[in-house]
């Protein structure tokens, strides 16, 4: 079992004659992900990884039955390419690009939300759903194996790092999720911790935060109210100075808002385990599920 | 990006708000000028600094002798560490009342916020909660008129203030949609004349970097120290902070999480830098040199790659010790794609790099400082 993604999923890849539309869409079909197809307007009928060139999204969903969508395209096109996907009927939109402005990722997120379509991103990794083979993402293959643990991460690179050490520990993933790192994004730790919370495969949950915003505070109330399973979380940002943007566009400490020891507070109140350094969470997990 | 108070207004103006009819002027004889067309005046510093006015950078003046005078003080004075080199000079206007009005944008809600109340001219955060009308915008359909009537009533505003009003939050509204704006704030909305009419007496108006490429017409205003400017340059996220041991990690949280676990192990991180992901060899080096002409007591860089090669970044830090040379420790913490060959290829010129990450920011703190802190 996993949340949003599984073997059923059918993923149309918009871009995929960019350089990086190609490359991670060889890499999700040597995941074992149903890729069917892609689209650029100018090259339809080619083929790329054997897999069929759309010349829109709507031929991708009628020809090729997908039902889902991951945008390699450049931030200037964005909103007009998520609204294709979500016009014609896409139910799961992964938003790679980063910089995308927040006003049309705005309209993006009103759209989605009339046609029931869910929205990742934008400015994330993507998700990806181990033991269903299901990868809709830019992340590395090799770290992760189907297993009991959900994670939710607002960043990449450190999510990675962590699902390498729960791998290498021997703990498995049901699904892993890239919020974004975004001031505005589809599906934020409060979603996610609905779904994990449901997924009857899910037996611990993992959640990478960050400085900046309330979405931490928001999940630890979720949690508090709603949540049985075992969570554990690591904060980046404990380092990091007010004011200052530290990569991620929602990732700042604005006043009091935002701070490390505010989210840390509200966690630990809600019973969650919050490892000091990004290893320990592998060790937390590990504990929690015995 | 913040635009000054006059481009503000002027980007208010542009959709219907009535601003005052200020003169942008950059010398004492442009603002005698000014001022004869215009009468008794304040002399407005236009600095990106907030209480510029106890600062001393907004004076008034009551004849256009006054005004070259007071001008000639502002023009060239430095305010919180900017030199002014324009005012504003706006006319002198009698307030009855003063209201605050602005649009942001709701990362959790997702939509535009409006919020105004009746107790402008103070900063919002010190207005108590219950005195602030909150109201969102559903950015697929617009402001309609009818929600500015139902917030100009809750503000206490009816009749023609109210139809006033409702033009002032349609222009803000329409202002912000078009350039972008993260932020349109007018405080005070200043109600003049005897009560009759509604004047911006001060904007704010902040227009989000991400759609800077849309705008060209506003001129670049260069935030942060030199060295930010510099890395900035290079593409790649940094900022600089007062530690002595550099750092390079790939990915937002990741470099985050290294700056964490360096002070964890009792060092002292001098900056934040994200060398982003999948960036070719020669950003990567560039910031790598940046990093060493800050003069670190060391340098720690921590990879996790998945886009991001490990050789690549092996071969970039290759090549800046090959044309400069490196003289200050370096650790190098490598693991993901392409790890093995990277770490080889740093190790055959003389450079250790490990595989955990707490075993590397524990070394790069001893190198550093010559003992374990």
């Amino acid at each position: 079992m996993a949340v949003i993604i599984n073997k059923d999923t059918r993923v149309v890849v918009q871009g995929i004659t960019g350089s990086q539309g190609q490359f991670h869409a060889g890499q999700m079909l040597a995941f074992g992900t149903q890729v069917v197809g892609g689209v650029n307007f100018d090259k339809a009928g080619q083929e790329i990884h054997g897999v069929p060139v759309y010349a829109t999204v709507h031929e991708a969903v009628a020809k090729g039955g997908a039902n889902a969508s991951i945008m390699f395209v450049p931030a200037p096109g964005a909103k007009d390419a998520a609204y294709e996907a979500i016009n014609a009927g896409i139910k799961v939109l992964v938003l790679i690009p980063e910089h995308v402005p927040t006003q049309e990722t705005m309209e993006i997120m009103q759209y989605a939300k009339q046609y029931g379509c869910r929205v990742i991103g934008p400015n994330t990794f993507g998700l990806i759903s181990p033991g269903e083979k299901a990868k809709m993402g830019i992340m590395p293959n090799h770290i992760y194996r189907p297993g009991p643990v959900g994670v939710v991460a607002r960043s990449g690179t450190l999510s990675y790092e962590i699902a390498f050490t729960l791998t290498n520990a021997g703990l498995g993933q049901t699904t892993v999720i890239g919020m974004g790192g975004d001031r505005v994004i589809g599906t934020n730790f409060v979603d996610a911790l609905e779904l994990f919370n449901a997924d009857p495969a899910t037996e611990a949950i993992v959640m990478v935060g960050e400085i900046g915003g309330i979405q931490e505070e928001m999940a630890a109330e979720y949690i508090k109210a709603n949540v049985k399973k075992p969570v554990v979380a690591y904060l980046a940002g404990k380092a990091a100075p007010a004011g200052k943007r530290m990569g991620h566009a929602g990732a700042i400490i604005e006043g009091n808002r935002g701070t490390y020891q505010s989210k840390v507070e509200a966690l630990t109140g809600a019973g969650v385990k919050v490892a000091a350094l990004p290893w320990e969470v592998a060790e937390l997990v590990g504990k929690a599920l015995k | 990006m913040k635009l000054y108070e006059y481009l503000a207004k002027r980007m208010m103006a542009e959709h219907g708000v009535p601003t005052g009819g200020g003169i942008l002027c950059e010398t004492p004889e442009q603002a005698e000028e000014a001022a004869r067309k215009i009468g008794p005046c304040a002399i407005k510093a236009q600095v990106l600094v907030g209480g510029r006015g106890k600062a001393g950078g907004i004076k008034l003046a009551n004849t256009p002798e006054e005004a070259k005078v007071r001008a000639s003080e502002i023009l060239g004075m430095n305010l919180k560490g900017f030199t002014v080199d324009k005012v504003l000079v706006d006319p002198q206007i009698k307030i009855e009342k003063e209201f605050y009005v602005s649009i942001t944008l709701d990362g959790l809600v997702k939509l535009p916020l409006i919020m105004a109340s009746a107790f402008g001219g103070v900063e919002i955060e010190s207005v108590a909660h219950e005195n602030i009308v909150f109201s969102h915008v559903d950015i697929t359909t617009g402001l309609l008129p009818y929600q500015t009537r139902e917030i100009a009533r809750k503000i206490g505003l009816t009749g023609d203030l109210a139809k006033q009003f409702g033009k002032v939050l349609i222009g803000m509204y329409n202002a912000f949609r078009k350039y972008d704006a993260e932020l349109v704030e007018i405080n005070p909305l200043a109600l003049t004349e005897n009560g009759t009419k509604l004047v911006a007496a001060d904007g704010r108006f902040n227009v989000e970097d991400d759609a800077l490429f849309r705008h060209p017409e506003f001129p670049t205003v260069e935030e942060g120290t030199e060295l930010e400017q510099k890395v900035k340059k290079i593409g790649l996220a940094f900022v600089q902070l007062d530690g002595d041991i550099a750092v390079m990690a790939n990915g937002a949280g990741m470099a985050m999480g290294t700056l964490d676990v360096l002070s964890a192990y009792g060092g002292r991180p001098a900056n934040f830098l994200d060398a982003g992901g999948g960036s070719g060899v020669e950003p990567t080096a560039q910031a790598f040199d940046a990093l060493l002409g800050t003069k670190p007591k060391g340098i720690f860089v921590n990879i996790f790659g998945g886009i991001t090669r490990c050789d690549l970044v092996a071969e970039a830090i290759i090549q800046v010790k090959k044309s400069k040379g490196i003289d200050v420790p370096l650790v190098v913490r490598m693991v993901g794609t392409n790890d093995v060959r990277g770490r080889e290829m740093l190790a055959e010129n003389g450079i250790e790099a490990y595989t955990e990450m707490g075993e590397a920011a524990r070394a790069a703190v001893k190198a550093a400082y010559g003992k374990e802190a």
